[in-house]
């Protein structure tokens, strides 16, 4: 079933790259493409409980290849987990090698045609977005057909069908259900040409999404036919960015959800306000019984998802607070709010110094949703579940984030940042570890580079990270120099250790010795046009490795790595 | 069998095109920060002067010190060579509202443009952010660099001067 699709994108490929090769001189044909792999040889280290896979050596590598030609485009991915690092997917497993992507394209008189794979995304994606972050090993990429069509400036059309990309075989494996969507979106700045249109838009869109799976189950009578529809509206000026959405799903008893038949909504507002030297954002979205994936069964979070649900919180760029204790969306049910200021203070003033100083804070929470179970009065009520509200938070925090970064630069070759973070993470519900008690955690960062000539430089980050929960404390040291635009060489130690007591009550159950452990790790890289090559060798403490809104657990590691980069 | 015969035809007359094959901005529609659709083959127009097309993300530590040391010397640039920097951000859903304040809380003066699928990312082969490329004055890519360290800004300029024919 799956090879005959495959073998017509082949076709159609080679089908195009041949007609276009004579033509080239005259049409300008177009190849590009790219290449990437991540390789690890992993060495055994009990300390850190690194996991070697039998094989010893993993490897994940993707290659893609684009025709263009006019109005026509084709491309393929070929992907190799042979086998794959460890911790890769975040869902179902990928083994062997094949390919992973094909489409052709081509665009007529406003009319945009694509057949094979493709990704989607509408409005912010609260009920329909098709994304690849190869790095997590989130790849829901559409196969079937999609149109998009233009019949009027500022009028924007879009309609699909297809199955999901589940898993990786030898190749691409869909997932079991049809997904059918159709979006429509004006803008009124394209639409109208008028003195207000010049400096103020309106867009208004809405989408309606519905995925067909056959009902199998011998107790339930499952929806066959589930729809989901969101409604958009965007206000925007020079200054000011406003945006509020919401989807409402209907019934989708479902594996994430206990099989209940409730329906489930969501809804996000957010506020930016904009000018030379200051940004401010807020924000607040609700969610509720929002897992929407085109398997009722899929085995993980992480598989067939049809929507995307992002985490409302700032995403961390240092070592420490990015890949120990990062939010992830609770698409069940969580209200969540965050608000941050930008602001640069100019050279000269008081606060601006000889070199002008900048200001990040931010603040983010997240809450449960509140709700009413519903007892086995009868079956329907039942079957129900519970009823909720939106914007109605339960008394348990899952998090919540209060950050403060001073950007200055001291000297013409000197630059700081001091940055500050509090938080508060409810480890049992975001990572699944029941029984765990809440980490309150303060952070202190410290970045500093220096410029030694036009072309040398070193920049380093020390931090420290205090909680008397989960692993106790954790400090780093990261030095990085720098020989553009070619090389640089990095070295880093990340070490836990624990102060506060003799013993130290591990998961709030276990009493344990604290452990000091180092984790040290080094890195070299070269760069030259579109290639970049990166070796890292040494200790890689277990974390988890975001992009995006997905996180991926990474387990701990010793050994070599090393990453390639490759565009033509 | 016949699909390896079919693959192995693709990629022959794909490589025996490449060698003759001239880097061009794709076309895709991305948005600006005011919500407007635009081509990137309109936005590369720059009167015959070179473009910065520079991929980078409010989450990408090495971006925001690329764009920011650029920022500090961008008038001069623009000044001495007329180069265009169009800043394309892959922020998603996640994280895109966070753009616009952003860039004027640094004060950019680039035109800023949203990828929040990953469209123009995908058309032009980045793999990770940063990822710059330089378009000479027809709009053809002549150079690209994927990654920032400190100096390579300057490293960036001159080859913008050399393609503005100075």
């Amino acid at each position: 079933m799956r090879a005959a699709p495959f073998r017509l994108a082949a076709a159609l490929l080679a089908a195009g790259a041949t007609a276009i090769a004579p033509a080239r001189a005259q049409q300008g044909a177009q190849v590009h493409g790219n290449f990437s792999t991540d390789a690890q040889y992993y060495n055994t280290d009990s300390a850190i409980g690194a996991v070697v896979p039998p094989q010893r050596f993993g490897a994940n590598a993707w290659g893609n290849l684009i025709v263009t030609h006019g109005p026509f485009e084709a491309g393929l991915r070929f992907e190799a987990y042979n086998p794959p690092l460890a911790g890769y997917p975040a869902g179902l497993p990928y083994k062997g090698s094949g390919l992973g992507y094909r489409y052709a394209k081509f665009t007529k008189d406003g009319l945009e045609v694509t057949v094979g794979n493709f990704y989607e995304q509408f409005g912010q994606g609260l009920v329909l977005r098709s994304y690849e972050e190869r790095y997590l090993g989130v790849d829901n990429a559409m196969d079937g057909f999609r149109l998009r069509y233009t019949p009027y400036r500022g009028v924007h059309l879009k309609g699909l069908v297809g199955l999901q990309r589940m898993s990786f075989d030898n190749g691409t494996v869909n997932g079991p259900g049809i997904v059918r969507a159709f979006d429509a979106e004006v803008s009124l700045a394209e639409l109208l040409d008028s003195a207000w249109t010049s400096a103020h838009n309106i867009i208004i869109g809405g989408s309606f999404v519905s995925k067909y799976q056959e009902d199998r189950d011998p107790a339930l009578v499952l929806p066959e036919n589930v729809g989901a529809w969101a409604a958009r509206l965007n206000y925007i000026t020079p200054r000011w960015n406003l945006l509020a959405e919401y989807a409402h799903k209907i019934n989708d008893p479902n594996g994430r959800n206990g099989f209940i038949y409730k329906p489930g909504q969501a809804a996000t507002l957010s506020a930016t306000y904009g000018t030379r030297g200051i940004g401010v954002m807020m924000g607040v979205h609700s969610f509720d019984n929002m897992f929407f994936q085109s398997d009722r069964a899929a085995p993980t979070p992480f598989d067939l998802n049809i929507n995307f649900l992002p985490p409302l919180t700032k995403q961390h760029t240092y070592n420490l607070p990015a890949t120990l204790y990062p939010y992830a969306t609770q698409p069940n049910g969580e209200v969540a709010a965050q608000g941050e200021v930008f602001y640069s203070f100019k050279r000269g003033s008081p606060l601006g110094g000889k070199h002008g100083t900048k200001l990040a804070v931010n603040y983010a929470v997240a809450y449960g949703l509140d709700t009413l179970r519903l007892g086995a009065a009868d079956d329907t009520t039942r079957r129900l579940g519970y009823r909720a509200g939106l914007f109605s938070p339960s008394e348990r925090m899952y998090f919540q984030d209060i950050n403060v970064e001073l950007r200055k630069k001291v000297a013409p070759d000197w630059e700081l940042a001091l940055t500050y973070l509090n938080l508060v993470y409810d480890i049992d519900v975001v990572q699944g570890k029941p029984g765990k008690p809440t980490v309150y955690a303060d952070m202190v960062i410290l970045e500093g580079l220096h410029n030694f000539t036009d072309r040398n430089s070193v920049r380093f980050e020390l931090q420290h990270l205090s909680t008397r929960q989960d692993l106790g404390n954790w400090a780093t040291a990261l030095a990085e120099l720098t020989f553009s635009p070619h090389w640089f060489v990095a070295a880093m130690d990340q070490y836990n250790y624990v102060t506060f007591d003799e013993t130290f009550l591990m998961d709030g159950k276990t009493e344990v010795k604290p452990e000091r452990i180092h984790y040290p790790i080094g890195s070299v890289g070269y760069i030259k046009g579109g290639n970049r090559f990166q070796v890292n060798y040494g200790r890689q403490r277990a974390g988890i490795f975001c992009v995006g809104g997905v996180c991926r657990v990474v387990p701990a590691a010793n050994g070599l790595s090393v990453s390639i980069t490759s565009t033509f | 069998m016949t699909m390896r015969y079919l693959i192995a035809a693709g990629l022959a007359a794909l490589v025996s095109t490449a060698a003759l094959a001239q880097g061009r901005m794709p076309a895709v529609q991305l948005q600006t920060m005011e919500g407007k659709r635009t081509d990137t083959r309109a936005f590369v127009e720059n009167d015959g002067k070179p473009v910065i097309v520079n991929f980078w993300a409010t989450w990408c530590a090495p971006c925001k010190r690329e764009l920011n040391a650029i920022a500090e010397v961008y008038d001069q640039w623009q000044a001495e060579t007329g180069v265009k920097l169009v800043a394309v951000s892959i922020d998603d859903p996640r994280s895109v509202a966070r753009v616009a304040p952003y860039v004027n809380g640094q004060g950019w003066e680039y035109d800023v443009l949203l990828d929040p699928n990953g469209e123009l990312k995908r058309a032009l082969n980045v793999n990770n952010v940063p990822h710059t490329f330089l378009l000479d004055g027809k709009g053809d890519i002549v150079w690209q660099h994927n990654n920032y360290e400190p100096g390579d800004e300057k490293a960036l300029y001159r080859k913008v001067r050399e393609v503005a024919g100075q």
